[in-house]
């Protein structure tokens, strides 16, 4: 197998007193894709929010690239290479397309602090370019994006994401809120990714979408990690019984 | 592909580019023209046009020159509480920057000798008599530079709510204006700090070609103007600006540093208010304590009016200059057709809160359904 992208070595995080992750061993590989599948208050987005940096974990180790790491918040973690999309979107919806993929990453024509001149043309081109790529239909970029569908807002939200995208992309579940159409346009993406060789963790409440789209996935029960299955060793049903605690819990009956 | 959109199944066709908001202003702007110009007509006169013989001219030019002058120093301000408001924030210290600020620039502005007679006025010494004139321009940017700083500092850092920080610095800062001399007014400045507003600042930068004597600061405001609509539409500075009024928090996660960006705009507000009040002392040739009051209200009742949503993150320059255009024509119109002063007043109000409801209507109409 190739070198492991990101490892967690009994990540845990405590509010008060909920237990809301419990010593998560995770590893992902180089390319691979992974989908992250649980019950609601699972720990999934728990998980993630400690790789990400969003919160600060309370105990473990996280690894990512082969070193351990102590990210201080999600900007840290972006610039190290990890791109996340959010349950909530971070747009602004006063901008247009161009302006919210290049956001905080602006491209410039002069430098000068604050008052540096915006390379716009190139930063429109690279959006079409962008767009292109990951199949979203956008009608026209510079139009603020709140005037957008939730769908297409996703989809800027993601094709920033799939643009800058360099060593892994975690998703929380992008498609929730989506329509048919919007989310076939958000797994192409993801797809796209695949064949890029990124490596990408998938949160996400739809098995359809996970079977299609993965390699292994991750179910977490209660806050821990209950198991890990390569999808060609697995079923739909198989994975329910662990995400309902049928299977993987010492207090499950065996079913007859 | 046009759907439904918003409210009153307003239609709204993705494809195409939507129409910039400033258009509706501008169609504002000339519909009062044209009615203050039926109603002057009603009376026999008009509003913008020449009606006496003896006089060789199109327009009205007296009117015009008030008008503009007007909108002017008020709407210099106005750019940079546009620039707070974008940014979601608000600025309330600006009228009394303005007050304080006129009170110390004049003090640096002073000639000695009035009529040959020592200056009546004098608050310093002989030391600060007939300095040059960049003295107490530099002096009163400073003061506007230190109070937007205050109002950016309070903001950004302490995270109080704007307008908060902003009222106390209104109040402040008009204290220093009142305390400064004892509420007594600082005049009779140098001939060249008069003419920085009285000049023709127009006639030396076009090398005499275009001569626009007592205008300058509608020549400032104009350039003023240009030059921050550029800086909003092309630069960094507006990017972020916009992005933070946007959504705060997509602008802190995209890695802008959100508080030192606020820190700047206020700062420059603070400087823009120190412009107008160099402007306006050298145009009254005299600075009083409660100079700028209510300026901070015109102010943001300009933005408003063009179109810049208190909500933060909408709006443009050439909206407030607009608006600014459209608060003006309406205060000369109702002196054309001799309206009570105390109407005005109360009609003023009326268009202020009438532009923030329309506002509010927009951004519901806006709002994606």
């Amino acid at each position: 197998m190739s070198k492991i992208i990101l490892e967690t070595r009994g990540l845990t995080k405590h509010y008060g007193g909920v237990h809301a992750l419990e010593d998560a061993d995770f590893i992902l590989h180089d390319g691979e894709h992974v989908a992250v599948v649980g019950d609601n208050g699972a720990g999934k987005s728990t998980f993630v929010r400690q790789v990400t940096a969003v919160e600060q974990r309370s105990s473990g180790e996280v690894l990512f690239d082969g070193r351990p790491v102590h990210f201080s918040g999600p900007l840290e973690a972006r610039e190290a290479g990890i791109e996340t999309v959010f349950q909530t979107l971070a747009l602004a919806d006063d901008l247009d397309v161009p302006s919210n993929l290049f956001l905080g990453r602006e491209l410039f024509k002069f430098k000068l602090g604050p008052f540096s001149w915006l390379d716009r043309k190139t930063m429109r081109d690279r959006t079409l370019e962008a767009l292109k790529t990951t199949a979203v239909k956008i009608p026209n970029v510079d139009n603020p994006i709140r005037n957008m569908s939730g769908g297409q807002r996703q989809c800027v939200s993601i094709a920033r994401t799939a643009a800058f995208a360099s060593k892994l992309v975690i998703m929380d579940e992008p498609t929730a809120a989506l329509g048919v159409q919007e989310t076939a346009q958000v797994e192409n993406i993801i797809r796209g990714l695949k064949d890029r060789g990124i490596p990408m963790i998938l949160i996400s409440h739809n098995l359809r979408q996970v079977f299609d789209l993965v390699d292994r996935i991750v179910v977490f029960r209660r806050g821990r990690i209950v198991a890990s299955l390569r999808k060609d060793e697995t079923d739909g049903n198989d994975i329910v019984s662990y995400i309902t605690g049928v299977k993987g819990t010492q207090d499950s009956v065996p079913a007859q | 592909m046009a759907e439904a959109h918003g409210l009153g199944g307003l239609k709204y066709d993705p494809a195409k580019r939507t129409r910039a908001p400033e258009w509706n202003v501008f169609g504002a702007l000339v519909l009062i023209v044209v009615i203050f110009e039926v109603l002057n007509r009603v009376n026999g006169g008009s509003f913008l046009f020449n009606m006496r013989d003896n006089v060789d001219a199109i327009f009205n030019q007296q009117r015009l020159d008030i008008m503009i002058l007007q909108v002017a120093i008020v709407g210099i301000i106005s750019l940079g509480v546009t620039q707070v408001i974008i940014i979601g924030g608000i600025d309330l210290s600006a009228g009394s920057v303005v007050g304080a600020t006129a009170m110390v620039v004049m003090s640096f502005a002073q000639t000695a000798m009035v009529n040959g007679n020592p200056n009546p006025k004098a608050i310093f010494g002989d030391w600060a008599m007939d300095l040059p004139v960049v003295v107490p321009i530099v002096v009163g940017l400073a003061c506007g530079l230190g109070a937007g700083m205050v109002n950016g500092l309070l903001v950004a850092y302490t995270k109080i709510p704007p307008f908060i920080a902003t009222l106390g610095v209104m109040v402040s800062a008009r204290g220093v204006a009142r305390w400064w001399s004892n509420g007594q007014p600082v005049s009779f400045p140098t001939e060249g700090y008069g003419a920085l507003a009285n000049g023709d600042i127009m006639g030396s930068l076009t090398f005499g070609l275009f001569s626009w004597q007592g205008q300058n600061p509608a020549v400032i405001f104009v350039i003023l103007a240009i030059l921050f609509h550029v800086v909003m539409t092309y630069t960094l500075y507006g990017k972020r600006s916009y992005a933070i009024g946007s959504n705060e928090a997509a602008a802190r996660m995209s890695g802008i540093n959100v508080d030192r960006h606020k820190l700047l705009v206020y700062t420059i507000a603070g400087v823009l208010a120190a412009v107008a009040a160099v402007l306006l002392t050298s145009k009254n040739l005299t600075a009083q304590a409660g100079m700028g009051v209510q300026y901070e209200l015109d102010a943001i009742a300009m933005a408003v009016i063009g179109g810049i949503s208190l909500a933060g993150g909408r709006g443009s320059i050439i909206g407030t200059v607009l608006g600014a255009a459209i608060f003006s024509v309406i205060i000369s119109g109702f002196t054309s057709i001799r309206l009570d002063a105390y109407y005005q007043e109360m009609v003023k109000g009326a268009i202020i809160v009438g532009a923030v409801v329309l506002d509010q209507w927009r951004q519901r109409t806006r709002a994606r359904g």
